[in-house]
């Protein structure tokens, strides 16, 4: 097995563009056991030999509060499954030294074979000191790099492969502790498991990480001598000063603060004074929403056409060669159209991570942060999560995975579970429809058209319930425990384009593999419940999935299909159903294609189509399927459907979970299926109740 | 000069100063001190964020962004 090496540091160093030019274009992105902190490891190639490198996720310490900042002490140290890395590749930024030292401090103090890249030295001031003085004061390996040109790599490789040869260092602390706190230090170096390294180091990273309300997973013996030797916060603040004080006391004393503001920090300050503006700074702020918006919207639509288009040429081939069957209809709507109804989401994927790549990369998503924090901490948000939020706007999975811009998991799951209230763009078809079919185009209330008014008001609708639902959400489900904001400002740096399509390909590579594969088993569900069982003398006619997976076979008039569709396992459950929908003015029928809208939203409508017998092809204009709606009648002769129960339904696609998708992308990135079935039970429980509150409300008020 | 102490938060814009102690909960303290807001360090407030919070610091050549609140922990004399 190849030895592994991990790269760590401080966040804003450089690291990522190292760990890109170190390793090519062949990282794996797998997961640290049990958090949803992603792991990227990939191969390196020395002269002599090849290395594994682990990319530690950054942080400006080593002390850790939860099990996810648990992750770097473990990667670096191999406690738990972890294996132990051999040599450590300490990222510096060689503007930043003081604070980016105190976590090479902590590093030798645990006894870490440490080579240290010494990043931005292309920005740094002309007084910092150079690799040779810093590795003289820091007792080991320094290479000054520039990660964006690729400057100084291949010493690091060479330097790297030098170290791996050397003996391991010993433990050093650079401060004498007290003898009270050598006392505790003993103890809880006695509680250690066996296979724990027993240095001051990993004792001190212990007593200074855990009390209080931790939640850090640590070996019974050592939690019980810390609650014995850290009795209470007062003891806790004591070591923290100790510990801290006197790691900044010998980098204060060797480090001279840099007496010129660099240049990368004067540029910064210039264009901060128009990005954090209070009139240009939003108006900035704003354009860059929208053209963001934008692109998701509009710029994706064409290239998305162009996939469906592909599927179901693609579907119409197959069709053509293995002929009429089961077994064809399987393949062509179940699996091509399941297939189809994955991809179509990646230019919105692959958009989205543009920009956010774009943002983080130059510094401005710090900004957004600074700039939103105020308004979206009173919902109990992170400011970093406008961007998923306003994103949810034009569709959920993307925005769920873009979550991962910001760092904790509370934060992250927050957004996440409010990110799927907001009105997508697969929910507006359902919206024209029911508003076509139930509102007239003249009417108008207060003065506004009707259905124009309808629309925005649902827009607004699921603005107001995701930012209620994100408040109550964070005050029971997801309470904050530390509620601070500690936020980098970093200098802005071009982008490297490089890295962002990295990263892209990077969420691309994991939303196919990992949620791609559930969304595809649940449309085969689907797409069988709604064709089975079949009576063997029926005709082949059948419901696509897919709305725009159109079969040339399915004649707008042509009954079977949905003689096969009323009499399917789906239409069983839209029957079954039904006295659970009825107390919100929908009956079987509606039933079915809420069913059928699991798949994707807007199946609804082409599900209805097939309800109906208007075809498959029906879409949320189709006049047919508009009148068809408009004169269903109950069996005592009454419209089945009025304005009420149109609006009734139109609140239940608003705040209902009825998306395959969006499940599967949160099974994802949770990894396990808690988080994912309390989204679907709230946001469904919710819709019920809304709808049950519009339909029985709207008839108390004597509407029909 | 006044060389009272004083909390960060209080401290006019632009007002140079160096940190006395921090308070304020044990984890929250704990990331403000390891940040490099030890006892001793120059720090200065040097832009709020046009909605009011949060504030933004410069402390050891990079800029840091909190909250008053969290300002309010710092104590500081000028």
């Amino acid at each position: 097995m190849n030895a592994r090496i991990a790269l760590a540091g401080n966040p804003n160093t450089g690291k990522t563009t190292l760990f890109n030019r170190l390793t090519g274009s062949q990282a794996r992105v797998g997961n640290y056991p049990g958090v949803t902190v992603e792991l990227a490891t990939a191969e390196l190639a020395l002269a002599q030999r090849r290395v594994t490198v682990v990319d530690v996720p950054g942080s400006y310490s080593l002390a850790a509060r939860s099990q996810e900042e648990q992750v770097a002490i473990d990667a670096l140290l191999g406690l738990g499954d972890a294996p132990r890395p051999e040599l450590v590749v300490c990222c510096v930024d060689a503007t930043n030294l003081s604070r980016n030292l105190y976590f090479v401090l902590q590093a030798q103090e645990l006894g870490l074979k440490l080579v240290i890249a010494l990043t931005m030295i292309d920005e740094a001031a002309a007084d910092t000191p150079n690799a040779e003085q810093l590795s003289a004061l820091l007792g080991c390996a320094v290479v000054g790099v520039i990660a964006r040109t690729g400057q100084g790599v291949d010493e690091l490789k060479k330097v790297v492969e030098r170290e791996l040869a050397a003996e391991m260092p010993r433990p050093a602390l650079r401060f004498e502790p007290t003898p009270a706190l050598r006392t505790r230090i003993e103890a809880i170096k006695a509680s250690f498991p066996q296979d724990w390294p027993a240095s001051d180091g990993l004792a001190l990273w212990a007593i200074t990480s855990a009390g209080g309300d931790d939640e850090l997973v640590l070996p019974e013996s050592l939690r019980a001598a810390l609650t014995r030797e850290i009795p209470n916060d007062e003891a806790g603040c004591e070591v923290d000063d100790e510990t801290v004080l006197g790691r900044y006391r010998w980098i204060d004393a060797n480090i001279k603060p840099p007496t010129k503001s660099t240049k990368a920090r004067e540029l910064t300050e210039r264009v901060d004074k128009v990005l954090i503006h209070p009139v240009f700074g939003f108006a900035i702020f704003l354009a860059v929403q929208l053209l963001l918006f934008k692109a998701l919207f509009t710029w994706a639509e064409p290239l998305m056409d162009v996939i469906e288009g592909a599927f179901s040429a693609l579907g119409e081939q197959v069709q053509a060669l293995l002929g009429e069957g089961i077994v064809t209809e399987l393949i062509v709507e179940g699996v091509i159209g399941g297939a189809g109804s994955v991809v179509v989401f990646l230019p919105q994927i692959l958009f989205l991570f543009f920009f956010v790549g774009m943002m983080e990369d130059s510094g401005y998503m710090a900004r957004v942060a600074y700039l939103m924090d105020r308004i979206m901490k009173s919902m109990g948000l992170h400011g970093r999560a406008f961007v998923p939020m306003l994103s949810g706007f034009a569709c959920a999975v993307p925005a769920i995975m873009a979550t991962r811009t910001m760092e904790r998991q509370r934060d992250r799951l927050l957004t996440m579970m409010v990110v799927p209230l907001m009105t997508c763009s697969a929910r507006l078809p359902v919206y024209t429809l029911v508003i076509g079919a139930f509102f007239s185009p003249t009417a108008k209330a207060l003065g506004i058209p009707v259905q124009g008014g309808l629309m925005v008001a649902l827009y607004l609708f699921s603005v107001v319930i995701a930012l209620l639902a994100a408040f109550v959400l964070s005050k029971t489900m997801l309470p904050t425990t530390s509620s601070a904001l500690i936020l980098e400002l970093p200098p802005y740096r071009l982008p490297r384009l490089g890295d962002v399509a990295r990263m892209m390909w990077q969420r691309a590579k994991a939303f196919l593999q990992e949620a791609g594969t559930v969304i595809l088993a649940a449309s085969i569900v689907l797409w069988a419940l709604l064709n089975f069982p079949r009576q063997h003398d029926q005709p082949t006619g059948h419901v696509a999935i897919h709305a725009q997976s159109a079969s040339a076979q399915v004649a707008a008039e042509e009954l079977p299909a949905s003689d096969l569709l009323n009499h399917s396992y789906g239409a069983r459950l839209g029957h079954a159903i039904e006295p659970v929908i009825a107390p919100l003015g929908f009956d079987w029928k509606i039933g079915v294609g809420i069913i059928g809208a699991f798949a994707a939203r807007e199946v609804f409508v082409a599900t209805m189509g097939v309800v109906y017998s208007v075809g498959e092809d029906a879409d949320e204009e189709s006049e047919g399927l508009r009148d068809k709606l408009r004169n269903e009648a109950k069996p005592n002769g009454q419209p089945a459907y009025t304005p009420l129960v149109g609006l009734s339904l139109m609140v239940f696609f608003a705040l209902a979970c009825q998306c395959v998708s969006t499940l599967a992308v949160v099974k994802r990135e949770t990894r396990g299926w808690k988080w994912p079935i309390f989204l679907f039970t709230y946001m469904t429980g919710l819709a019920w109740v809304c709808s049950f509150l519009v339909y029985q409300g709207g008839k108390l008020l004597g509407f029909s | 000069m006044d060389s009272a102490p004083r909390r960060l938060a209080q401290l006019p814009l632009r007002t140079p100063c160096s940190v006395l102690a921090v308070h304020g909960s044990r984890p929250v303290r704990r990331r403000l001190l390891e940040l490099g807001l030890v006892p001793g360090t120059r720090v200065e407030v040097i832009g709020v964020s046009p909605l009011g919070d949060p504030l933004e610091l410069e402390v050891r050549g990079s800029r840091l962004s909190i909250r008053k609140k969290e300002a309010l922990t710092i104590e500081v004399k000028t």
